[in-house]
């Protein structure tokens, strides 16, 4: 799939993202297809945390975008997870 | 004595069914029985394989470590027998095996080419990896292909050869694509997607016969008698669940394995789950078959639930199915009346003008998607279906408010109005629904 120019409006918000929020899956789009695991440029296996239905939670997850930006069945969004927006963090 | 469980299939109805089952039986046996050498992989990733995104070996889910760990005994072989009364199984190699529960998770295959030369060489189906691989090693640059069929698979073959080099020609039986799905403004961003990659799109064009040279296809004659030539012709033109094995055993069948809402079939300790098996449903009072992978999987979960002695009723939520369509993320929540059957539903559509960026509180971010446009079919008080392409925000308070049934009547009016801003008022009305409604048991 090929990428389209990113606006202002998404780098400004990905800021945000990186400061407070993780990628989470959606259990229910995702086919196990492992296209966001390929593209994870630190290797870390996305997949298996949509499988588990869990955020995203490794430390070494830059919010980069590219398991977001490539799964074809948008399955994967950047959002504050449940402790954030309890003020948890 | 420990149960033996014995599941046949190793798709994601089998395996989710397996890892439920590990976990809540930890001293079970446990038996995966599959006749596809390549194991468990991602059957919709396919796709992706063939369009190059990924590499092959991307396409397993679970490392040979990770399958080991479950503590399975995996049989690669057929199954081709079953009694149920004696409770015993029948492999093509002759064993016989014994089963206290038996989950037929057999699925689903491609139907076959309906027009004569179907079986010459170079004439595929998208149905296995090793389908997927015999395509990828034919499809050579420039090689001359044909693609027949008006699903999601059909394109993807489509967009999977062009991919991969191939000249393609798509031949479409009617005067759009998906046209009992897609309104006409959605197919058209569908072809015009395609004919902008360079993928020739025949409509009103029906296979009269393939014809072959020395046994490989070489064309495909046309009802209009226009001949097309081709090294490959690839047949998407539906899916049939695999019956023999369940027919073998004497169990109730119509188009799938008919199964109660706990997944359990006509048959004492056989259950079905996935692709092939057709389940009742307490809401429409039908059994459906639904053949898609988040409800294979649902099924696979909860038929372990059952299995270990918690019957566990499958509730089917409103079918949704997530593609890409043409490039645009596109998903597609319960009845879209396209086929015309559901005369008293109203259609919706907004596009591009909508104030998408600003429609739901929440933040999230997602790419910037060329087409964004939402489709949404309403009865006189409840939304039934709708279509989410590009920006999929929408899709989640869709999927809930069409899943609920929810009443929405208080905006029902403010939705039919001209020019109405009807993501503003989805996402808004969403927000109270949620508040007040959906929290409630």
């Amino acid at each position: 799939m090929a990428l389209v120019p990113r606006s202002l409006a998404f780098d400004l918000t990905r800021a945000e993202v990186l400061a407070t929020g993780n990628v989470v899956p959606d259990p229910a789009r995702c086919v196990q297809c492992g296209i966001c695991s390929y593209n994870c440029p630190l290797g870390l296996d996305v997949r298996a945390y949509a499988w588990r239905d869990e955020p995203i939670a490794d430390a070494h997850c830059l919010t980069c975008g590219q398991c977001v930006a490539r799964c074809p069945r948008g399955a994967l969004r950047f959002a504050p997870t449940a402790a954030q927006k309890r003020g948890g963090c | 004595m420990t149960a033996r469980y014995v599941i046949v299939g190793a798709g994601v109805a089998g395996i989710a069914a397996a890892e439920r089952l590990r976990a809540l039986a930890p001293a079970a046996s446990i038996m995966v029985i599959t006749d596809d050498p390549a194991g468990f992989y991602s059957r919709p990733g396919l796709a992706y394989f063939l369009s190059d995104l990924i590499p092959e070996d991307q396409l397993f889910p679970r490392s040979p470590a990770e399958l080991r760990a479950l503590g399975l005994t995996w049989i690669t072989e057929r199954a081709v027998g079953l009694d149920p009364h004696a409770h015993h199984l029948t492999l093509a190699d002759g064993r016989t095996l014994t089963y206290d529960k038996l989950l037929l998770a057999t699925g689903a295959t491609a139907a076959p080419p309906d027009f004569p030369g179907g079986d010459l060489d170079g004439v595929v189906t998208l149905d296995s990896l090793e389908d997927a691989r015999q395509i990828v090693r034919r499809a050579r640059r420039g090689t001359p292909a044909v693609v027949v069929g008006g699903g999601i698979t059909a394109l993807e073959l489509a967009e999977g050869l062009h991919a991969r080099g191939c000249h393609v020609h798509y031949l479409l039986r009617g005067d759009r694509y998906w046209a009992n799905v897609l309104d006409a403004e959605e197919s058209q961003l569908v072809e015009g997607h395609l004919r902008a990659l360079g993928i020739h799109i025949h409509h009103h064009t029906r296979i009269l016969q393939a014809l072959g040279e020395r046994g490989r296809v070489a064309s495909v004659e046309t009802a209009t008698g226009e001949r097309i030539a081709c090294q490959l012709l690839a047949v998407a033109i539906g899916t049939r669940p695999r019956l023999e094995l369940a027919r073998s055993g004497g169990l109730a069948t119509e188009r799938g394995i008919l199964a109660d809402e706990y997944l359990e079939t006509s048959a004492a300790d056989v259950l079905a789950a996935g692709d092939v098996a057709q389940v009742y449903d307490e809401a429409t009072g039908r059994a459906t078959l639904d053949t898609l992978w988040a409800t294979a999987r649902a099924h696979g979960a909860a038929a372990a639930m059952t299995m270990t002695g918690t019957p566990t009723a499958y509730r089917r939520s409103v079918a949704q199915n997530v593609t890409l369509l043409a490039g645009i993320p596109t998903t597609i929540i319960g009845a879209m009346g396209g086929s015309g059957d559901d005369t008293d539903l109203v259609a919706i559509a907004r596009g591009d003008s909508e104030r998408w960026r600003t429609a739901l509180p929440d933040w999230v971010v997602v790419e910037q998607h060329t087409v964004n446009r939402v489709r949404l079919m309403l009865n006189e008080r409840a939304l039934v279906g709708a279509i989410v392409m590009g920006d999929q925000r929408l899709a989640y308070p869709l999927q809930r408010l069409i899943a609920a049934r929810a009443d929405i009547t208080p905006i029902h009016a403010a939705l039919l109005a001209d020019g109405a801003p009807v993501v503003q008022l989805v996402a808004d009305y969403f927000s109270a629904w949620e508040r007040t409604y959906a929290k409630q048991p």
